[in-house]
C-alpha cells in the first residue's frame, strides 16, 4: 500500500513539472507552429538565473517569480528577433519545413555554450528553500515533504491561472483565436504577431518555473550539459504529444499519464527501463493515436 | 567528367587523396580521416532530409548503434575488421528500419522530436547495461596496419585509408542509388507526397527504405569514428554530435550531396578554429570548452537565417537565374539532379 | 466611398487582377460577379490587406487600403468575411462574436452590436453556447457575417456567402445582407457566383472577367444588358 502511495506521489510530482514543460511547448507550437527544442536550454538558463537571483537576494520566494518574468522576456525576445526573421526568410525550398526546428536546436546549443561561459562547467547548487524530508504518518514516511508539496501546489495554482486567463479573458480569447485560425483572428482586428510573442512569453515563464522547480525538487545541482534537462525536454514533448500538441488540458493530462506510468515502471519494474518505456509510449501514441488524446484530428500524419 | 565516367572520377579522387596523405603531417592525416567519416555521416543525413524529406536529429544515436555492434563483435568474437564494419552497417540499418517504420507515418515536428528523444536517451541506456561497458564504454581496437604496407606506415594513415575508402565507396554507391528508380521516387515524395502516391509510388515504403539506408551509413560512420579513437562510449556520441551533423548537413545544403565536403571540413575545422581563437585570448579553459559549441550552434542559426538551402544550392540558384534568359526553366526535380552531379564535377 | 484605381495583383507569375478600376458609393450594395478564377477573391483579399498589390490604388474614404495589415483596416471600419466559412471552428458561437469586437475598447457598444446581431439572426442566439464547428453551413455563414459585423464596419466585404448553401437559406442570407445595408447604413461589397441572385438584391454590379472589368453599372442595367445576360447570367 505504501509502495502504491509512493508511486502515486512520485508520479504526480514528476507530472507537475512535465506539465509545465509540455504547456510551454504547446503554447509555442500553437502560436508559431514550431516545436521549440530550445525549451530545455531556456529552462536551464532560467534555473541558472534563479540560482544567481537567490545568491544575490538570498530569498527564493522573490527569485522564483523574478526568474519567471525574465524567462518570459527572454522567450519573447527570441520570438521577436529570431523566429520572425526566420519565418520570413526561409519560407520556401525544401528546408522550409525543417528550418525552424534546426534553428531551435542551434539556439539550444548557443544557450548551453553561453551558460558554460558565464557559470563554467562545475556543479552549481540551487538549494531547496524547504525541507525535502518526507512527511511522517505513524511509522510510514511519505515520499513527499514540504518542498514536494509546494511544487505540486504551485503548479496546480499556475495551471488554474493559465486556465482562467485562456478561458475567461479577452487576451485568452485572442490567444486561442490566433492559435486556431490566425487569418480570421487578423480579420477580426487582432494583432496576431503581438499575440504570438505573448504566447512565447507565457511559454517562457512556464518553462522557467519548470526549470527551477525541477532543480530544487531534485538534487539542486546544475551543469550546462545536464542530462536531466534534456530528459525533461523529451518528457515534456512526450506529454504534449500524448495530449495532441494543440491542447493545454491535453498537455496536462499527458503529463499525468506519463508521470504515473514512469513512476510505476520505476517502482515495480526497474529504474533502468524508464527512458525505454517513455520512448515506446511516445511511438505507441504516435502510431496508434496520431491525434493524441485531446487533440483535433488534423494532423501529424506525414 | 563525373557524369560520363563516375567510377574513374572516384578512383582519381582516391589517388589524389592518397598522394595528399603522404605529404601531410600526422595530425592532419588524423583530421583527414575524421573528415572522411563526417562525409559519410552528413551524406546519410542529407539523403534522408534532402532526398526523402524526413528529418532526423538522432543520427548520433544511430552512429552509436553501429559502433557498439562493431565493438561488441570485435571484443567477443575477435571478428575481422571489415566484418565489424559490415555488421555496424547492418545493425544500424535494422535500428533505422524500425525507426523508419514509425517515421514514415510522422511529419516534421513529431519526427524531429522522436529522433531527438532517441539521441538524448540512447547514451543513457548504454550507460545502464553492463554489456555496453557503462560510462567507460568498450574499447574498439582494429590493430596495427598490415606489415606489407611498410615500416613507416603509421596508425593514423591506416585510419585515413580505411575512412576514405569507406567514404568513397559509400558516396559512389549512394550516387548510384540516387540516380536509380529509388532516388527518383524519393525526390518525387519529397516534393509532393500526394502527387507521388497518385503516380503509383508507395510513399511509406520509400520513406522506410530511405531511413534504413541512411541509418546504415550512419552506423558505418559511427564505427569508423569509434575506430579513430579506439573507443566506443556514450561520451563519443553525445547530443552535440547529432547537432553537429545537422549543422554539417545544413551547411552542405540539404538538397544536394555536392556540399558534403564543405560540411565535413567545417565540422572538423571548428574545434581547431576555436582552439586557435582561445589561445589568442590567453587560452582560458572556459573558452576552449565552450567556444566550439557556440560556433557550431551559432553557425547553424546563421546558415538557416541567411542561406537556408545551403551555400551550394544558393550558388546554383544564382547561376540558374543568370542562365535562365532564353532557356526554358527547369522543373525542380531536374534542377536537383543537375545540381547534384554538377557539384561533384567541380571537384576535379 | 471606396475608390479602386488601376489595381494590379499577381500570385507569382499568375496575374489575377489587371488594371482594375471602379468605385462604390457610400451606403449601397455592390455585387461583384464573374466566373471561377475571375479574380473576385483576390480583389477582396487585396482590399482587406491579406494580399499585397503590385500597383494601383485603393482607398476607403481617405484610408489607404493597400498599406498596412488587416487588423489595421478593421480599425478603420473595413471588415472582410473571407471565402469559405470564416469562423473559428474551435470557439463557441458567442466567443466568435466576442472575437469580432475584441479590439473595440467600449464593452457597452460591443454588447449593443451583439444584441443587434441576435435580433438579425435569432438562430445564433439559440446556439450561442455551441461550438462553431457543430453549426450547419447556413448558420456558420450567418455567424461569419455577424463576426464581421461585430467590428461595427462601415465597409463590409463578403466573399461568396452563398457557397454550398440551399436556395432557401441563400435567400434568407441575402435578405439579411440587404437589411444590414438598409437599416444599419453599412456599405457592402458582395462577391457572388450566384450572379442573378446577387444582382437582384444589389444596387450596383461589377462584372469581372479574367482579372479585368467586363461591365460595371447599376444592377438593373446589368440585368437588362443582353451581352451580360448571355455571358454571365446564362440566358
Ligand atoms: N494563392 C494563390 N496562388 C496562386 N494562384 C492563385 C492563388 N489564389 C488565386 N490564384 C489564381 O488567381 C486567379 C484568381 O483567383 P481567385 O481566387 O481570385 O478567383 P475567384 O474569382 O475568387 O474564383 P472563384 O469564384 O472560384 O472563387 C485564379 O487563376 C487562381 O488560380
Ligand atoms: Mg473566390
Amino acid at each position: 500500500m505504501s509502495q502504491f502511495l509512493d508511486m502515486f506521489l512520485i508520479g504526480i510530482s514528476a507530472a507537475s513539472i512535465y506539465a509545465l514543460m509540455a504547456i510551454s511547448m504547446v503554447l509555442v507550437w500553437r502560436s508559431t507552429r514550431v516545436v521549440n527544442f530550445a525549451q530545455a536550454g531556456m529552462a536551464l538558463l532560467s534555473a541558472y538565473i534563479g540560482y544567481e537571483l537567490v545568491s544575490r537576494t538570498g530569498n527564493f520566494w522573490i527569485s522564483l517569480p523574478l526568474a519567471m518574468i525574465l524567462g518570459a522576456a527572454f522567450s519573447a525576445f527570441i520570438e521577436f528577433f529570431l523566429m520572425r526573421t526566420l519565418l520570413k526568410h526561409s519560407n520556401q525550398g525544401p528546408i522550409a519545413a525543417i528550418a525552424p526546428i534546426i534553428a531551435t536546436l542551434g539556439l539550444l546549443g548557443v544557450i548551453r555554450a553561453v551558460i558554460g561561459f558565464i557559470w563554467g562547467h562545475g556543479d552549481v547548487q540551487l538549494e531547496a528553500p524547504l525541507s525535502k524530508v518526507g512527511y511522517k504518518f505513524g511509522d510510514t514516511t511519505l515520499f513527499i515533504g514540504p518542498m514536494g508539496l509546494f511544487v505540486i501546489c504551485f503548479v496546480v495554482a499556475l495551471l488554474l491561472v493559465v486556465t482562467i486567463v485562456f478561458q475567461k479573458t479577452n487576451i485568452g480569447l485572442a490567444l486561442r483565436a490566433s492559435a486556431y485560425a490566425p487569418e480570421i483572428a487578423q480579420l477580426s482586428g487582432i494583432r496576431v504577431s503581438g499575440i504570438r510573442t505573448l504566447g512565447w512569453a507565457i511559454a517562457g515563464a512556464a518553462g522557467a518555473a519548470a526549470g527551477i522547480l525541477q532543480t530544487v525538487n531534485g538534487t539542486g545541482g546544475l551543469t550546462p550539459e545536464s542530462l536531466e534537462f534534456s530528459l525533461l525536454l523529451v518528457f515534456g514533448f512526450i506529454a504534449a504529444v500524448i495530449g495532441g500538441l494543440e491542447s493545454l488540458p491535453g498537455a496536462v493530462l499527458g503529463a499525468v499519464i506519463l508521470g504515473l506510468v514512469l513512476a510505476f515502471v520505476q517502482i515495480y519494474i526497474s529504474g533502468t527501463l524508464v527512458f525505454i518505456v517513455a520512448f515506446i509510449l511516445l511511438l505507441a501514441v504516435l502510431i496508434l493515436r496520431p491525434q493524441g488524446f485531446l487533440g483535433s484530428k488534423a494532423g501529424r500524419r506525414a | 567528367m563525373l557524369k560520363k565516367h563516375p567510377l574513374i572520377t572516384f578512383i582519381f579522387f582516391g589517388v589524389v587523396l592518397y598522394l595528399i596523405s603522404n605529404r601531410l603531417d600526422e595530425l592532419l592525416v588524423y583530421q583527414g580521416a575524421t573528415v572522411g567519416i563526417f562525409v559519410i555521416a552528413i551524406a546519410s543525413l542529407i539523403l534522408l532530409t534532402g532526398y526523402s524529406g524526413q528529418v532526423s536529429l538522432g543520427h548520433g544515436a544511430l552512429m552509436a548503434i553501429g559502433a557498439y555492434a562493431a565493438a561488441l563483435l570485435r571484443i567477443h568474437y575477435n571478428a575481422p575488421v571489415w566484418l565489424t564494419f559490415v555488421v555496424a552497417v547492418l545493425a544500424a540499418a535494422v535500428g533505422g528500419a524500425l525507426l523508419g517504420l514509425a517515421a514514415a507515418r510522422l511529419s516534421g515536428p513529431y519526427l524531429a522530436g522522436t529522433t531527438l528523444a532517441l539521441a538524448i536517451g540512447l547514451p543513457s541506456i548504454a550507460n545502464q547495461f553492463s554489456i555496453f561497458g557503462g560510462e567507460q564504454g568498450l574499447s574498439f581496437d582494429i590493430g596495427f596496419p598490415p606489415a606489407s604496407l611498410g615500416e613507416d606506415f603509421t596508425q593514423y594513415k591506416w585510419y585515413f585509408w580505411i575512412s576514405w575508402s569507406a567514404a568513397l565507396i559509400a558516396m559512389y554507391w549512394l550516387r548510384h542509388v540516387l540516380n536509380s528508380r529509388y532516388g527518383r521516387s524519393w525526390r518525387a515524395v519529397r516534393s509532393n507526397d500526394v502527387a507521388a502516391e497518385l503516380a503509383g509510388i508507395h510513399v511509406g515504403r520509400n520513406k522506410v527504405l530511405a531511413f534504413t539506408i541512411s541509418a546504415g551509413l550512419a552506423g558505418l560512420a559511427g564505427a569508423l569514428l569509434g575506430m579513430t579513437i579506439s573507443l566506443v562510449s556514450p561520451g563519443v556520441y553525445p547530443l552535440l554530435l547529432s547537432f553537429s551533423l545537422a549543422t554539417g548537413a545544413v551547411l552542405a545544403g540539404v538538397t544536394t550531396l555536392g556540399g558534403v565536403m564543405i560540411g565535413a571540413v567545417i565540422l572538423v575545422a571548428i574545434p581547431e578554429i576555436a582552439l586557435a581563437i582561445a589561445n589568442r585570448y590567453g587560452g582560458s579553459e572556459t573558452i576552449i570548452t565552450n567556444l566550439p559549441g557556440l560556433l557550431v550552434s551559432g553557425l547553424l542559426i546563421l546558415t538557416v537565417l541567411l542561406s537556408p538551402n545551403g551555400p551550394v544550392e544558393q550558388m546554383h540558384a544564382r547561376h540558374a537565374k543568370r542562365a535562365k534568359s532564353g532557356k526554358a526553366s527547369h522543373s525542380p526535380v531536374e534542377l536537383t539532379l543537375r545540381v547534384g552531379s554538377k557539384t561533384w564535377s567541380t571537384k576535379k | 466611398m471606396l475608390k479602386i484605381n488601376g489595381l494590379t495583383v499577381s500570385h507569382g507569375a499568375i496575374r489575377a487582377l489587371d488594371n482594375v478600376s471602379f468605385s462604390v458609393e457610400k451606403g449601397g450594395l455592390t455585387a461583384v460577379i464573374g466566373s471561377n478564377g475571375a479574380g473576385k477573391t483576390t480583389l477582396m483579399r487585396t482590399l482587406s490587406g491579406l494580399k499585397s498589390a503590385d500597383s494601383g490604388s485603393a482607398t476607403w474614404n481617405d484610408h489607404n487600403l493597400l498599406h498596412g495589415k488587416p487588423e489595421h483596416h478593421v480599425r478603420q471600419g473595413v471588415s472582410h468575411v473571407s471565402e469559405g466559412k470564416s469562423v473559428v471552428a474551435q470557439l463557441s458561437v458567442e466567443e466568435n462574436l466576442d472575437l469580432g469586437a475584441l479590439w473595440r475598447r467600449n464593452p457597452a457598444e460591443a454588447k449593443k452590436s451583439k444584441a443587434e446581431v441576435f435580433e438579425l439572426f435569432p438562430r445564433l442566439h439559440e446556439r450561442r453556447e455551441q461550438q462553431a464547428d457543430t453549426l450547419s453551413g447556413g448558420e456558420r455563414q450567418m455567424l461569419a457575417i455577424s463576426r464581421a459585423y461585430m467590428a461595427r464596419p462601415q465597409l463590409l466585404l463578403l466573399d461568396e456567402p452563398s457557397l454550398g448553401l440551399a436556395p432557401l437559406v441563400i435567400e434568407q442570407i441575402f435578405q439579411s445582407i440587404r437589411h444590414i445595408v438598409d437599416s444599419m447604413g453599412v456599405t457592402v461589397v458582395l462577391v457572388e457566383q450566384n450572379a442573378m441572385g446577387a444582382l437582384r438584391i444589389a444596387d450596383f454590379g461589377v462584372v469581372l472577367n479574367l482579372g479585368t472589368i467586363a461591365a460595371w453599372g447599376r444592377a438593373s442595367d446589368l440585368i437588362a444588358d443582353p451581352a451580360v445576360r448571355t455571358a454571365y447570367l446564362g440566358f
